[in-house]
């Protein structure tokens, strides 16, 4: 018993990703063929080449059936993953395991979310018939409630914490504003930040994630069949998943100032790597910055700064484009946009141009020639939640 | 000999200023309060929250039977007493049954049961609305009340005699589904109760064998205000001995409002440790008359009353006209432009019945872990199914982090949510009720409190909230019960 991981066993050999953004003339099923089609051509494969398929949508469409028709699969296993924000993540883990399996030779993960037909502004959950007891608070609302107690148990005033989200949202507007695809291109100022209208608690427009339509695909080999398709693969090193067990938010230990999903899941993913120093073994990560003072928490659960330290390092520009990590160099959710299904698979996909160095040189980062890059994805609150860690190398080995 | 057990009003926190509807409609404006139930309240929620009080002060935890009584339900052909009945979590073999829409149905449920051999708890509530502006809006009010009455050595004040009047007139009417009633000339009426009145007085003093200069405290209650106030100066006993009936702080609550009073009174006079034998008669002018005579016993020098209404009156908040009106359904304003809530399943609701109306978790029997909502496994340890059921609905809680959400969906936003660690173990994410924004924080004291979520097709949806602890004392924290 264990969780073995498949290191060096599957490579990624081909990916597509859509613009994230507000997409009025693009439906679920353009977003789709964009993103596969792209994939598809970036592996040099047609579709009858790929053994199997699953696609991950939180709340777009039910079963397979929703990526097959559109794409036009004819009898192939064509299976539909949800798992709140990470279902992108799912839906690479599934396929990456199903080719490690030895099961398929080719397997694709395709994620989409078409959030925009809604009707409503943010993200919606739309729950089963229940016995009406469940909060109906935004997800904004709970993790609103991580920064004031972050600054209670480390001493950091509301003025320095305010400063501190603020870095992040400019950091990442900075970063987004030098990517095509990413949702807002513009750059903030911290004061803009802090001035934005307050949606939940101390949380402002600017804390939040972009909510975007996109979808991002991606194809999956086995390792030794990677360069028969492209001359930069880049190999599975780890892929790790944690779901709790929602008892954070009802046991008095909890205090919103860590998530135990999340250091569970890279604890696992550093194992699988063999990763010691994250900090300095990886090149960049990308982390679930659904709000800023998520990504805040992250960067000490996934042991990139000494807990209570992560402040300090924001302020000091350690996760910055240029900086010692870059932290979510296309724009992260913040800026990129967060299409739920697709996010996932838009992690690997920034990873994939940076270790590849095809980001451009107006966003390449600095630190490629350390191989490795991160992504880090969660879905759910404060006390609830799934947390998926991947990392993925330029080389074997 | 029958008599009352207990007796306790609940009023809700709002208070409107009947000044600020002369300043916004134009026009006179009457003088003091009028109480008003909070969005998520209706009448069977404050009848839920006065039935609590009247059982903790009693030594009796569940009764006979649980009458309930309102002239504005929540809801038509369902029983409305079963969510009560669920909210204080009596047994399955407890009748619990409505006595519905008329204005006469909480003097009448008081007297059946009064005249009954079964330990009662006669709970009524009631929500009274009147067209902006309108006489019945501003002298209108809000409340529940509930009175258990039974029979033995717990009695506060024996039941001696009592006389009712029918008379079939048409002085104040409202068509099912309407919000506000239509008056005749008000003269007519007068005249009518007045002489109802004096005639139920007299019979019932008769059947005590009371002479008017012997009855110590009288309480007139009913929507006539002409009438009350008549009444009053005809009867020909003391001045002293006439009491307020709250008109001038909560407003007149319809059904509930005699029960209301009563409570009131056997409060005060216990405070004051009025004499055992101090004769109490109380006549509501509803469709006819109804007159009780009760006289105290020693046992009301010892009873403490769960949560005093004189506390409650006066430790009422402030709410604008603006929002009354939009709590009403008289003012529609901007909803947030979020998805509402899809209606409660009905089946999922029975099955956690014990959960959702009576807020009753779970603790591990091992590790002692509490699991709210309840849970067949343990969130420490391997056990499954070796749990106890805890009820949570009287603990006291304080506040570990809170947030403001104004974005989600609530019929009043924004929504003020709190992570509450309960006294004696338990920890359960909720939303705040009857709260400021900002008086509320980490370190706050809070209660829990049965509400209305929200409605969907015509489905309630009821569960709890919690709400600050604004005296310090928790209703579980003193009294008897």
């Amino acid at each position: 018993m264990g969780s073995h991981g498949i290191r060096d066993q599957v490579a990624i050999v081909g990916m597509g990703c859509t613009p994230f953004a507000e997409l009025w003339d693009k439906g679920l099923d353009d977003l789709i063929v964009d993103a596969s089609t792209e994939a598809f051509a970036s592996a040099g494969v047609h579709k009858d080449d790929v053994d199997a398929y699953w696609f991950g949508t939180a709340q777009s469409g039910m079963s397979g059936i929703t990526l097959a028709r559109p794409l036009q699969l004819h009898n192939k296993p064509v299976t539909r993953v949800e798992n709140y924000c990470t279902t992108g993540s799912e839906a690479l883990r599934a396929a990456a395991y199903a080719v490690a399996s030895g099961a398929y030779d080719v397997a694709m993960a395709v994620g989409a979310e078409k959030v925009k037909d809604s009707g409503f502004q943010g993200l919606n959950a739309m729950n089963p018939p229940n016995d009406g007891t469940q909060r109906t608070l935004t997800a904004a609302a709970m993790f609103s409630m991580v920064a004031p107690a972050y600054g209670n148990k480390y001493g950091v005033d509301e003025e320095t914490m305010s400063d501190v989200l603020a870095s992040i949202a400019v950091k990442n507007h900075f970063n987004g504003a030098r990517n095509p695809r990413a949702q807002f291109r513009k750059e903030i100022t911290k004061e803009q930040a802090k001035k934005s209208p307050r949606l939940a608690g101390n949380l402002g427009v600017f804390d939040c994630a972009g909510v975007a339509d996109g979808a991002a695909a991606a194809i999956v080999v086995r390792a030794e069949d990677a360069l028969g398709y492209t001359d930069k693969p880049i190999y599975i090193k780890a892929l790790s998943f944690a779901a709790g067990s929602g008892s954070g938010l009802i046991d008095p230990g909890f205090d919103y100032t860590h998530f135990p999903e999340c250091e569970a899941a890279a604890a696992d993913a550093y194992r699988q790597a063999g990763i010691t120093d994250p900090r300095r073994q990886l090149a960049m990560a990308e982390v679930h910055d659904c709000f800023t003072p998520t990504e805040l928490v992250l960067m000490e659960d996934l042991g990139f700064a000494e807990r209570g330290t992560a402040w300090k390092e924001v302020l000091a520009g350690t996760f910055a484009l240029d900086g010692e990590l870059p932290i979510n160099p296309d724009g992260g959710l913040k800026s990129f946009g967060h299409p739920v299904g697709a996010s996932g698979l838009r992690m690997f996909f920034e990873c994939w141009l940076q270790l590849r160095n095809e980001a451009g040189p107006d966003r390449q980062i600095g630190t490629i020639d350390r191989g490795l890059a991160m992504t880090h994805n969660l879905g759910g609150y404060p006390g609830e939640m799934v947390s998926f860690v991947s990392v993925v190398g330029s080389a074997l080995g | 000999m029958s008599g009352i057990l207990s007796a306790a009003g609940y009023v809700p926190y709002r208070r409107l200023p009947r000044s600020d509807i002369g300043a916004f409609m134009g026009g006179a404006s009457g003088k003091g309060t009028r109480s008003v139930a909070s969005h998520d309240e209706d009448t069977t929620t404050l009848g839920v929250e006065a039935a609590r009080l009247a059982l903790k002060s009693a030594a009796l935890s569940e009764p006979d039977a649980l009458w309930f009584a309102t002239s504005t339900p929540a809801y038509l052909d369902k029983t409305n007493a079963t969510a009560v009945a669920a909210a204080l979590r009596l047994g399955r073999a407890i009748p619990a049954y409505d006595f519905g829409g008329a204005l006469r149905s909480g003097i009448g449920a008081l007297v059946s049961a009064l005249d009954s051999a079964k330990e009662t708890l006669v709970v009524a509530a009631d929500m009274r609305d009147g067209l902006p502006g309108s006489a019945d809006e501003s002298a209108g009010g809000d409340s529940g009340a509930a009175v258990l009455v039974g029979h033995g050595e717990g009695v506060l004040a024996d039941f001696v005699g009592a006389a009712s009047a029918t008379d079939e007139f048409t002085d104040r009417w409202r068509a099912p589904g309407g919000r506000t009633s239509k008056l005749w000339e008000e003269r007519f009426g007068e005249n009518r109760y007045l002489a109802l009145g004096a005639d139920v007085f007299a019979r019932a003093l008769s059947a005590a064998g009371l002479e008017a200069g012997g009855v110590d405290r009288v309480i007139v209650t009913g929507m006539h205000a002409r009438a009350v106030a008549g009444l009053r100066k005809r009867l020909g006993v003391d001045e002293s001995a006439l009491i307020d009936d709250l008109a001038a702080s909560v407003g007149q609550s319809g059904a509930a409002h005699p029960l209301l009073v009563l409570a009131s009174v056997l409060e005060s006079l216990g405070a004051q440790g009025a004499p055992a034998g101090t004769t109490v008669v109380l006549i509501h002018l509803a469709d006819g008359a109804d007159a009780i005579v009760l006289r105290t016993t020693a046992a009301l020098a010892q009873w403490q009353p769960t949560r005093p209404l004189a506390d409650q009156i006066n430790g009422g908040a402030p709410l604008s006209y603006s929002k009354f009106l939009a709590w009403r359904g008289q003012l529609f304003p901007e909803p947030p432009r979020r998805p509402e809530p899809a209606r409660v399943s009905s089946t999922a609701a029975h099955r956690s019945e014990d959960w959702k109306f009576g807020f009753v978790g779970s603790r591990d029997r091992t590790s002692g872990a509490m699991h709210l909502p309840p849970s067949r496994v343990s969130m420490e340890g391997g056990a499954v199914d070796d749990m106890e059921p805890v009820p949570m609905a009287d603990a006291v809680g304080t506040v570990v982090t809170s947030t403001i959400d104004r974005l989600a969906y609530s019929p009043s936003p924004p929504i003020v949510f709190a992570i509450v660690d309960f006294d004696g173990g338990g920890r359960y994410p909720v939303e705040l009720t009857d709260v400021d924004a900002t008086e509320i924080g980490a370190g706050s004291r809070v209660e829990m409190t049965f509400r209305r979520l929200f409605s969907a097709d015509g489905i309630h949806d009821y569960f709890w909230k919690a709400r600050p602890l604004r005296d310090g004392h928790a209703p579980s924290e003193r009294g008897a019960g």
